[in-house]
This record gives C-alpha cells, sequence and structure tokens, in this order.
C-alpha cells in the first residue's frame, strides 16, 4: 500500500498522467467528451490560480469566477469589436485580469479573514452587475459573438475540438508547472506561512501587504487566461460567465481535490466535472446525490482527495524512516516536500 | 540594547501599558512578570511592532522603531515567540522551520519562473539555517517529523528555533515555560541562557517564579499596566510593592 502510495507520487505518475491526456481525444467515445475534457481543463487551470490565493495563501477569494468572466470578456471585446488578432488579446486579457487584480487586491487585501471573504463576494457581484448592465462594453444581455479562435498561424485549426484540445492541455500543464516551481519555492513558502497566520509570518519578516498582493495578482491572471481559453472555445460570451456560482463551483473543485496541493485542483475539477457529466440525466435532481457525496467528503476527508492522501503518505514515510533508526532520517529529504510539491 | 521610554498604549478606555521606562542591556536575560492581564503580552507586541504606540518611544540600538511596522522590526533583528505556538501541524519540523530566514532573503516571482541561481542559493541557506536553529534547540533529530506528532515541549523548542532562524539580535519569549513539566522548563532554562550565551539579548515573560529567580539578570515587574519596580532578582523578591502586588491579586507568585 505504502509502495503503491510512493508511486502514485512520483514522477513516474506525473508522466503516466499527461500520457493519458494526450490519447485521451484518441480513446474518447466522441468529439463532445473531448470538448467536455477541454472545458474541464480550462477550469482546472482556473482552480489552480483559487488555489495560490486560497489553498496556498489562505485568503478565501469570492471573486474569482469575476476575474475569469473578466479575461473571458477582454478577449472578446477586443477580438470581436476591435478585431484584434488572437494572441495579442489573449495577452491583453492575462494583463487586464492582473491589473484589475492589482487594484481589488489592494483594497481587498486589507480586510482580514471573513470580511475578506465577504468583500471579494460583493466584488464579484459588481463584476457580474458592470458586465451586465454596461451595454456599450460588453453588450450587456446579449452577450459577444464573434470571438477568434486560437491563431494557429496557418498551422492548425484550433477551431476544431481535438486540436483545440491540446491546446488547453498546453495551458493546464504550463500552470500546473508554474504552481508546482512556486510552491517549492521560497516564495510559495511565503505564501504558506501567512496562510498559517499572520501574526507568526509578520513576526518572522514577512510582508504581508505585498505577499498577499503578489499571491492576489497571480490567481486574477490565472483566472484571466482561463478565462480567454473558454471565450475562445465557446466564441461566445455572455453575463452568465460571471455568474457569482462559478465561484462556488470552483470552491467545490478544490475542496474536493484538497486545498494547497498540487494536484488537488486537477484531481476536484477533473473529477467534479465528469460526475456532473455522468448525472445530467437527473437535471437539476442531479444536487440530491451530489450535495450529500460532497458533505460526506468535507467531513471525512478535510483536506481533500490529494491533501488526505499526501498526509497519510507524510506519516507512513516518517514512520518508515522512524523504523530504520534515527540516521536513517535523513534520507527522507525529499518526502518532506509531498506535502506541498506532489 | 533595548530603551523604552514614557510608552504608554491605550486600548479604548483601558492603558494596557502606562508610562513605562526600561532600558535592557545587550546579551543579558530580561525578564517581565506581573499577574494576569498586566500588560506584559502588549508590551511586547509594541515592541514587536504589532500595535503602534499610543505615546512613548522604543529604541533598539539607538534606532527609533515605534512606527515601524511588525516585519520591519523582525527585520531589524528582533525576533519573537507568542504565548500560544501555532505552527503548521501537518508538516514536518523543518518545513516548518525553512521559512524563517526568508526575511534574509530576496527572491521573488521572476527568480521562481527562472529558477535562479539566487533562488537556489538562497533556498539552500534558508534549509542550513533552519537545520542549525534546529540543532541549537536540540532538536536536529526530529527534521523530518512532523509537527503533528512532537510533544508540547518539542513544540516550545521548535518555535525558538523558527525565532532565531530570523537571525535575530533580540528575542521576545511569551510564556516559554506555559504548559510543560517542571523537568523540561529546566531544560528550557539551560537553552534560553545558551541564547544569552551566544550573544542574544533576552527577554521572557513568565510565570514560574523559580525559574525567573534563577535566570534573570534583570526583571521588571508590571501591574495595571505601570511599572512597579525594577531590579536584579534579589531586588525584587524584598521589593514590599511586589509582594503586594501578588499577594493582593491572589497569584501564585509567592511560591
Ligand atoms: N488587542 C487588544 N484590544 C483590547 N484590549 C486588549 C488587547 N490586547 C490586550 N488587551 C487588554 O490589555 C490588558 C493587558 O493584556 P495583556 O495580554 O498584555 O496581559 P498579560 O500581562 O500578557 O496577561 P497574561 O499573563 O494573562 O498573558 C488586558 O486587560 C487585555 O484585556
Ligand atoms: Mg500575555
Amino acid at each position: 500500500m505504502h509502495r503503491l502510495a510512493s508511486l502514485l507520487s512520483g514522477r513516474g505518475s506525473r508522466l503516466f498522467l499527461l500520457a493519458c491526456a494526450l490519447v485521451f481525444p484518441l480513446l474518447a467515445k466522441s468529439e463532445y467528451q473531448v470538448y467536455v475534457m477541454a472545458s474541464a481543463f480550462i477550469w482546472a487551470i482556473a482552480v489552480y490560480g483559487l488555489n495560490i490565493i486560497t489553498g496556498y495563501c489562505g485568503q478565501l477569494n469570492l471573486a474569482h469566477g469575476g476575474f475569469f468572466a473578466i479575461g473571458a470578456y477582454a478577449l472578446a471585446i477586443l477580438t470581436a469589436d476591435h478585431g484584434w488578432n488572437f494572441w495579442p488579446a489573449f495577452v491583453a486579457a492575462a494583463l487586464v485580469a492582473a491589473a484589475v487584480g492589482a487594484l481589488v487586491g489592494l483594497v481587498s487585501l486589507r480586510l482580514k479573514e471573513h470580511f475578506f471573504a465577504i468583500f471579494t463576494l460583493c466584488v464579484g457581484f459588481i463584476i457580474y452587475l458592470l458586465i451586465d448592465k454596461w451595454e456599450e462594453l460588453t453588450h450587456g444581455a446579449v452577450g459577444i459573438r464573434g470571438i477568434a479562435a486560437p491563431d494557429g498561424l496557418g498551422l492548425v485549426d484550433f477551431s476544431q475540438t481535438v486540436p483545440f484540445y491540446y491546446l488547453a492541455l498546453a495551458f493546464l500543464v504550463l500552470a500546473i508547472w508554474f504552481a508546482g516551481r512556486l510552491a517549492a519555492s521560497l516564495l510559495g513558502r511565503t505564501f504558506m506561512a501567512i496562510r498559517n497566520g499572520d501574526a507568526l509570518a509578520q513576526s518572522l519578516g514577512i510582508d504581508l501587504m505585498r505577499n498577499k498582493l503578489l499571491a492576489f495578482v497571480l490567481s486574477t491572471t490565472y483566472a484571466g487566461v482561463a478565462g480567454a481559453l473558454y471565450a475562445s472555445m465557446i466564441r461566445f460570451v455572455g453575463p452568465e460567465e460571471a455568474n457569482p456560482n462559478h465561484t462556488f463551483d470552483m470552491i467545490t473543485y478544490l475542496l474536493v481535490g484538497g486545498f494547497g496541493t498540487l494536484f488537488g485542483p486537477l484531481a476536484g475539477t477533473v473529477g467534479i466535472v465528469w460526475i456532473t457529466q455522468s448525472l445530467q440525466f437527473l437535471e437539476d435532481y442531479r444536487m440530491i446525490i451530489f450535495g450529500p457525496l460532497i458533505v460526506v467528503l468535507v467531513i471525512f476527508m478535510p483536506r481533500g482527495v490529494v491533501g488526505t492522501f499526501l498526509g497519510w503518505k507524510l506519516r507512513k514515510d516518517t514512520e518508515a524512516a522512524r523504523a530504520k533508526g534515527p540516521r536513517a532520517g535523513a534520507k527522507v529529504a525529499p518526502a518532506k516536500e509531498a506535502n506541498t510539491n506532489a | 540594547m533595548l530603551k523604552v521610554e514614557n510608552l504608554t498604549k491605550m486600548f479604548g478606555g483601558l492603558a494596557a501599558v502606562h508610562d513605562v521606562s526600561v532600558e535592557f542591556e545587550a546579551r543579558g536575560i530580561n525578564a517581565i512578570i506581573g499577574p494576569n492581564g498586566a500588560g506584559k503580552s502588549t508590551f511586547f507586541n509594541l515592541i514587536s511592532g504589532v500595535h503602534k504606540p499610543t505615546s512613548g518611544r522604543i529604541l533598539i540600538d539607538g534606532q527609533d522603531v515605534s512606527r515601524m511596522r511588525c516585519d520591519q522590526v523582525a527585520r531589524l533583528g528582533v525576533g519573537r515567540t507568542f504565548q500560544t505556538t501555532h505552527l503548521f501541524e501537518q508538516a514536518t519540523v523543518l518545513d516548518n522551520l525553512i521559512v524563517g530566514h526568508r526575511l534574509r532573503t530576496r527572491s521573488g516571482l521572476w527568480d521562481v519562473l527562472v529558477n535562479s541561481r539566487r533562488l537556489q542559493r538562497e533556498e539552500r541557506e534558508c534549509r542550513d539555517k533552519a537545520r542549525a536553529a534546529l540543532d541549537f534547540v536540540g532538536l536536529a533529530h526530529l527534521e523530518n517529523r512532523v509537527v503533528l506528532d512532537i510533544s508540547q515541549e518539542e513544540r516550545k523548542r521548535v518555535a525558538f528555533a523558527l525565532a532565531l532562524a530570523t537571525e535575530p539580535k533580540l528575542v521576545l519569549l511569551d510564556e516559554p515555560a506555559a504548559g510543560v513539566n517542571p523537568e523540561e522548563t529546566e531544560g528550557l532554562a539551560r537553552l534560553i541562557r545558551k541564547m544569552a550565551e551566544h550573544g542574544l539579548t533576552v527577554c521572557l515573560i513568565e510565570h514560574k517564579m523559580d525559574m525567573i529567580m534563577g535566570l534573570a539578570d534583570k526583571i521588571m515587574v508590571l501591574n495595571y499596566g505601570e511599572k512597579i519596580a525594577e531590579g536584579t532578582p534579589a531586588e525584587i523578591k524584598a521589593d514590599p510593592t511586589v509582594i503586594e502586588a501578588y499577594l493582593g491579586s491572589d497569584h501564585d507568585a509567592a511560591a
């Protein structure tokens, strides 16, 4: 069992996951399944962003869906209304989400804990209202059509589902790669020290505002990138994109997968998207199954699927090291990273 | 080393610290005692920048820190522990300590993106510093243990190590021996003495009188936010105002 666990959190299993993702379109029963998976990947990218500010840095951001919508609308407006090419518009969308994130962060991060959460909840609603009502810019309830698909530079046609799937996968891999590097670095440790407690972090000389702001801007940038990809996949955006419910969906993904873990966002998002899909035939009644399932999960695995697994593995590793005698302890060095970096 | 001038902190109408002036010498062990609610923790919070003083000044090696933020004061060389230890329980001891040296490093987002040499070097430094601090407090053998699995006294030592990893010149210890047994208390006292011997200035708050009396070079007594006495352990023991404050507040200090 322990050996299996080591296998699961090792490098090999990451490559295996990647291989699975690469062959998925070949094995999928329909194009629709590929489409669902691509959208799951996009949501996962946004959840990786949420994981930076909420999972690593401990600040519950309830405006995350709003920044996703900002990215989507920025791309839509620039390509459909202003005729920009896709890639410049895509970069601009990420920058807009980052800039709005910086502004919102500067104000909201002065608040602590639930005050911050409530404030950002309001920000999420304001973003929704702005998108719904500011018709000159967003076309209001009509939404925006004619959004550019990612430009394949004449080599690939990303308006096709399968090529788009691989593009989304590439961005997801990039998102995970950076999250992993961040979590293992001194900067990630700084964020985690803040999650552990403002007072202690500050007494260690950590500038709270500066680090929280950096984590917040990183998270909104992730959300903006995901939103822009989403808009270029659906090729249509409407105010529904900014519905605060999306934020709660993403929090659920993160909760189930595991806050502050590297593979929690992926496991939670892809897992729940597929469970939701397979319960589609129940329509709105699927919440009858889904609700209790999540309640049970949160009660028995408060740290999420991945978090629970890693916690268990860390204990096993240290026990194994102790059983081998005190000197062997030094050998477990890579395992201590498991908690944050697997 | 630490000089406090007419320090006052009001919480609404309550003077938690009232017009306290005191001076602590470098490399000494200084104790702050007083009944519950006397303002001892508030005094520490003022020095470390958690609270801004209502009036008065705090000088560390001649530099006025009374308007500085907590993290700026820490960078100047003030390390501290809290009355309640809050470590990250799900992580290993070493993982808890590595961030302690972060304030002496400069790597930022860009270093993370390109995995710069500087970042690699600084991460190594933080790790070494964490190990050295853990070794100093006598827990080198616990580095890979999960905090959840170690004892209360070991956690106190880890909290010390975390403060030491910041490379302080002044350490503030808030009730370091609360909740540990007498034998372990002696061990902690030896550790505190070792810190002073290595050139640190120590300030500690403690209710355990026998520990204080054997350890401190200088004691300051607070009562209702005011300094009522200051001196060597022998002077404090014989001071009638101190005896009265303690007996009057029905405290176990008479022991
Ligand atoms: N942040 C705060 N806001 C309002 N009042 C406070 C605050 N912090 C402390 N006080 C009050 O200031 C007084 C001094 O508190 P402080 O914590 O400094 O006492 P203490 O000497 O450390 O006591 P103990 O021995 O119980 O730890 C108390 O009356 C307390 O209620
Ligand atoms: Mg106190």
